[in-house]
């Protein structure tokens, strides 16, 4: 689960990550108060959206006046911010970020993950702070430094030393990286994220140390162990689909193609995905009705499919383990019960109880096609979606 | 011979008298598993499924002697049920319980270090010998006794495997879902270097997915040292957003 940059920097206002003043407004007069209240010279005007890349597309802009503050939030709020990491619609900007501004001696970057495959908590900076850390790696590897916690031990200070050597900090500097960093993975561990980064981390002239940035992930597996964080969701920022497919426990991700996929386990629905891509076509969704599913969360993901425009043709690819096929053969007939349509269903039914599955789908409707295996299933369904517009 | 799990291997099942737990138990035992009891805190001393359960792994293990365990308890519980039998000394511990928090497993594993238990999971289908034994949640009628090993991190996937390779008459020597989740138990190169070294197996299928660098390793790994034929596929080709 995301949570905007100002939620992220109370978190890290909570665990003594220190940040610059701000003040999120929804209002324009709201901006401000808000120049008053936190006083200088200048501001931030940061659009809160769930998506990076805001200051190349007018996501956050500068006033040196109170009145200019109003005017860009006035100019932001209630629109829609489009960035390289969102769709073409972007995402709705309900809330601003007033921030004072300080003066920037050097920007750095400083991340917390999880990584796989050292099976370790890992702490990432560089010396490149402010830019796309992935093109950071690709192009100059060696100013990235990587640095491991051992769980039993937990951080210990050689290592946030380390890190604040590579960046050329100096003095008080060092302690309060070493505060940050703690800061950081108590957070990190007690609320179960699943990365925290901030970028940039910026030295001021006066060589204080903050967090102009906070992005914070949290493991979904773990969200109903917090209540407090569960609290920070805003749907307003998430696919409206994709939240209709979580209420009935389905994984569901919005594509942009115009064949409906309804495949069950994950691994199976890339690979039916894959399958349709090699066949000339374009799937408009990855939709995994899961190990243990029944007739109405069949139903619903369904109809969840066919509530998009897109979509041209439905395939359905199914092996029954857990799941028996003739669930899945009447969640679809439910669902034709309770939506008409006439896109064309190419239908693969394998494993535990096809044959009755298949039954029942026989002579059910004229745009029900049976399929025989995966491959010609594909075909039909590309054939039959036509060319993507 | 087959890997890790043959006919005479002997199993206890924790989460047994839940729901999932009783369900699987029950086709483990229609299959031929050899499955001794299991356990379920607070129900020690009665029966389920005519076989004793116990309070505790320990007393299970103490009264069974089994080699492994198969575990059906709740994603917030898993990680308490694996150590629990990590420390009574089962040797196999087989979990199948999905949407365990990372962190959980994060400390799981660090615990695990210091022991010669091996995981199969979590988020995984288990681990199944045809004809000989079954743990786990894959149907059992699909598969058939034969010469391929099957490795797969998805669980719907390794079925497609397992039905392919029972229709050209091939049949499986064991297949085994190490499940998707990020940080798990058993990786593909444990469980291949044990294919490598098993007499009935002819050939392996390993069946990938994006995300991390498992599968890239393994490649390293059987060009070095897998002679026998071995046949990948790596989902999620088409990209996402």
């Amino acid at each position: 689960m995301n949570i905007h940059e100002f939620q992220a920097k109370q978190l890290f206002r909570e665990y003594q990550i220190p940040v610059p003043e701000s003040i999120v407004v929804t209002t324009v007069s709201g901006a401000s108060d808000a120049t008053k209240t936190l006083s200088g010279e200048s501001w931030a005007i940061k659009a809160q959206v769930h998506a990076g890349g805001r200051g190349k597309v007018g996501g956050v802009k500068i006033a040196t006046t109170a009145e200019a503050a109003s005017q860009l939030t006035a100019e932001m709020l209630g629109k829609r911010l489009i960035t390289k990491q969102t769709d073409a619609t972007g995402l709705p900007i309900n809330s601003v970020l007033i921030e004072k501004t300080y003066p920037i001696k050097r920007e750095f970057y400083l991340s917390l993950i999880l990584d796989r495959h050292q099976e370790r908590l890992c702490f990432v900076a560089s010396v490149a702070g402010g830019m796309d850390i992935e093109a950071v790696a690709a192009e100059s590897p060696e100013k990235i430094i990587s640095l491991f916690i051992n769980p039993a031990a937990g951080l210990q200070a050689y290592q946030c030393r380390q890190i604040a050597f590579a960046l050329s900090l100096q003095g008080e500097q060092i302690k309060a990286l070493q505060n940050l960093m703690s800061g950081m993975l108590q957070l990190f561990v007690e609320k179960d994220a699943s990365q925290i980064e901030i970028n940039p981390l910026v030295e001021t002239e006066d060589n204080s140390l903050f967090a102009l940035d906070a992005k914070i992930n949290f493991d979904d597996n773990a969200l109903a162990l917090h209540k407090d964080i569960t609290a920070l969701r805003d749907t307003a920022q998430e696919d409206e689909k994709e939240n209709k497919a979580k209420q009935f426990d389905l994984s569901y991700i919005t594509l942009n193609g115009n064949i409906g996929c309804m495949v069950n386990g994950a691994g199976l629905a890339m690979a039916t995905m894959d399958l349709v891509k090699l066949k000339g076509g374009a799937p408009a969704n990855f939709l995994d009705v899961g190990g243990g599913t029944n007739t109405e969360k069949v139903t619903e993901a369904f109809k969840l499919i066919v509530s998009d425009t897109n979509v041209q043709a439905v395939l359905v690819n199914i092996f029954g383990g857990i799941v028996h096929c003739d669930v899945i053969a009447l969640g679809i007939l439910e669902a034709l019960k309770q939506i008409k349509t006439d896109l064309p269903i190419i239908v693969r039914l394998e494993g535990t109880h096809a044959e009755e599955g298949r039954a029942l789908l026989q002579n059910a409707a004229p745009n029900i096609i049976a399929a025989d295996n995966l491959d010609h299933a594909a075909e039909q369904a590309v054939s039959l979606a036509g060319a993507t517009q | 011979m087959s890997i890790l799990i043959n006919q005479d291997t002997t199993v206890i099942c924790q989460g047994f008298t839940g729901k999932q737990g009783t369900f699987h138990a029950k086709h483990a035992l229609d299959y031929g598993t050899r499955l001794a009891g299991g356990v379920t805190p607070g129900r020690g001393g009665t029966e389920h499924l005519g076989l004793p359960v116990f309070n505790t792994v320990q007393e299970a293990y103490a009264a069974t002697k089994a080699d492994a365990s198969v575990i059906y308890v709740p994603p917030f519980f898993a990680a308490d049920a694996i150590l629990e039998a990590v420390d009574a000394g089962i040797k196999l511990i087989v979990c199948i319980t999905e949407g365990i928090p990372a962190l959980h497993m994060l400390r799981v594993k660090a615990a695990m270090a210091e022991s010669n238990a091996l995981l199969i999971g979590p988020n995984c289908p288990g681990i199944i010998t045809p004809g000989a034994s079954k743990i786990g949640i894959m149907p059992g009628s699909i598969h058939q006794p034969g010469s391929i090993g099957i490795v797969s991190r998805s669980g719907t996937l390794t079925y497609e495997a397992v039905h392919q390779t029972t229709q050209q008459g091939l049949g499986q020597s064991t297949c085994v879902g190490i499940g998707g989740d990020p940080i798990h138990g058993m990786n593909f190169i444990d469980v291949i270097s044990r294919f490598q070294k098993d007499d009935q197996t002819q050939g392996i299928i390993m069946v990938g997915e994006i995300g991390g660098s498992e599968e890239e390793e393994e490649a390293e790994y059987i060009k070095a040292h897998v002679t026998k034929p071995v046949v990948s596929y790596i989902t999620g080709f088409s990209p996402g957003r």
